[in-house]
């Protein structure tokens, strides 16, 4: 579970801004805990892309400073930085090096000059835990959106990191794929007590996190549980955010009379409040 | 290759033939693979034999006419040239129908390898092609949308003067580079997360073992080349 004490991201007001662009963040501060799964939502060009990849190193800090797991993002650092965070993009075409599915999950390992038997083991070992080691020898032509975003992820899983940033790993995959994906994500943290931060417009994705983070034009405006943050439906749509299905379900039930005790539930909950409901009467 | 470049008899011509029907045979392809193979090349061939025919002088002349004139040797010139194309056509489709592009990628690497000793960055150029084979068909199946969506709107492509099909090109060629770009950037930001620094500081996955297979194609092949040349004299 959640370790609340032991932050593995600490981010201290920091400050940024793209090259001839105006300040997006602006002495930003937040911390990530060990073994939690965060979930940051924000409209398009809150930021919240970006923040990953300050995280990761892949964009330099105009301010301020970011600790990974103790160590300072820095130049000296930025190899062993990325050595512990493993990162899912938005678009499975776009992050598919290798020429075949096997290539694509040994490319990071390359990188870290693991010997080849070494690789070989741990390429089969992180394809199985994903479902696509009978994939191994296909290309990413012969491949669906969702079985490359697998592969992505048996890459990361390869490399055993301590966090998981998604940055809008679903997004692009049909509801079907975006489940499972979540799921295996999901097994893989909890196999492994990793830390997941994903990044995200899918509430419902938010809605399954331990602590959901909302960030607007560089700024957090409300951080809490996936029940604080989603029992403010006002608040998500000021800012263009939808709320997940259970909130709009509460919300049109209380219009029609029948008041929920609580503003936010998520499915399970939901459904065992409306089956007492339907016994009692 | 070279090979077929040094025959110029008959003798040495029909043993080269010999050599690349057997490698054919046991291939195992299908024959008309290989006439497929020819067919975009069929009048490259045709044109380039007549003009060997016509134009070339000395021997016995058969038949003349103003400033063509069919020789003896002219006849049997283009009838070299002929076997010429064919064996290079049929041996370059051996090698792509039997090779993966990742396996001819890694071939490249290998037998480049002695320029890296002049400081020519082998490794880098094979990541660059073996990134270039990966996204043929990607940027194949973004070009069809892009046609697809022009069409949509009214972009006709394939039809009208040179001046209008060179028009209609460009709406789909500026948005295939900008998409290119895109790819590029999100390619390296990828690679660099997954701590990529540069391309000769890596381990490889895939090993290529010589074997005694190898061995005994390449005596033959060796055999073969001297034969032939032996014979051209």
């Amino acid at each position: 579970m959640a370790d609340l004490t032991n932050n593995i991201i600490q981010v201290n007001n920091i400050s940024y801004n793209y090259p001839e662009q105006p300040l997006l963040f602006d002495q930003l501060s937040l911390n990530v805990h060990e073994g939690e799964w965060l979930a940051i939502i924000g409209q398009n060009g809150s930021g919240k892309s970006t923040l990953a990849r300050l995280i990761d190193g892949l964009i330099v800090l105009n301010q301020g400073q970011i600790v990974v797991d103790g160590l300072t993002v820095n130049d000296q650092n930025i190899y062993d930085v990325r050595n512990r965070i493993g990162m899912v993009f938005q678009n499975p075409e776009d992050q598919f090096v290798g020429a075949t599915v096997e290539d694509d999950v040994a490319f990071g390992l390359e990188n870290r000059l693991i010997e080849r038997n070494e690789m070989h083991k741990i390429v089969e070992k992180s394809l199985k835990s994903v479902g696509m080691w009978a994939f191994r020898e296909r290309i990413p032509a012969n491949l669906s959106g969702g079985q490359k975003q697998r592969v992505a992820i048996a890459g990361i899983i390869a490399l055993s990191p301590k966090i998981i940033i998604l940055d809008e790993a679903t997004s692009m995959l049909d509801p079907r794929g975006r489940k499972e994906i979540l799921k295996l994500v999901q097994q893989i943290k909890s196999q492994n007590n990793l830390t997941v931060i994903s990044i995200t417009h899918d509430i419902d994705e938010a809605a399954n996190a331990d602590r959901v983070l909302i960030l607007n034009h560089g700024k957090i405006i409300d951080e809490g549980t996936p029940q604080k943050i989603f029992s403010q439906p006002d608040q998500l749509q000021r800012i263009g955010l939808d709320s997940p299905y259970t909130a709009k379900l509460i919300t049109a039930l209380s219009k029609r009379g029948i008041t929920v005790g609580k503003p936010y539930m998520n499915d399970e909950e939901l459904i065992k409040w409306i089956q007492q409901l339907v016994s009692a009467k | 290759m070279i090979i077929i470049f040094f025959a110029n008899n008959l003798i040495s011509y029909g043993v080269l033939s010999a050599l690349i029907i057997i490698v054919i045979l046991m291939s195992g392809i299908s024959v008309a693979y290989f006439l497929k193979g020819i067919k975009p090349l069929i009048w490259l061939i045709i044109f380039t034999v007549l003009l060997q025919i016509l134009f070339s002088s000395g021997g016995h002349v058969l038949w003349h006419f103003g400033p063509f004139s069919i020789t003896n040797e002219s006849l049997v010139n283009g009838g070299f040239i002929f076997m010429r194309f064919l064996l290079i056509i049929m041996i370059s489709t051996v090698l792509t129908l039997t090779t993966t592009p990742l396996a001819i990628a890694d071939g490249v690497q290998t037998v480049l390898k002695p320029l890296k000793k002049l400081h020519f960055p082998v490794d880098t150029l094979a990541l660059m092609l073996s990134i270039a084979l990966r996204f043929v068909p990607t940027l194949m199946d973004e070009m069809e949308t892009i046609m697809n969506a022009q069409r949509a709107r009214g972009v006709d492509f394939g039809s009208g003067s040179l001046k209008h099909r060179v028009r209609a090109a460009v709406p789909l060629l500026v948005p295939l580079f900008t998409g290119a770009i895109n790819h590029a950037e999100n390619l390296s930001t990828a690679m660099e997360a997954r701590g990529f620094s540069d391309s000769e500081h890596r381990t490889k996955y895939r090993l290529y073992h010589w074997q005694t297979k190898d061995t005994i194609s390449w005596i033959i092949f060796v055999l073969v080349g001297v034969a032939v040349i032996l014979i051209r004299k």
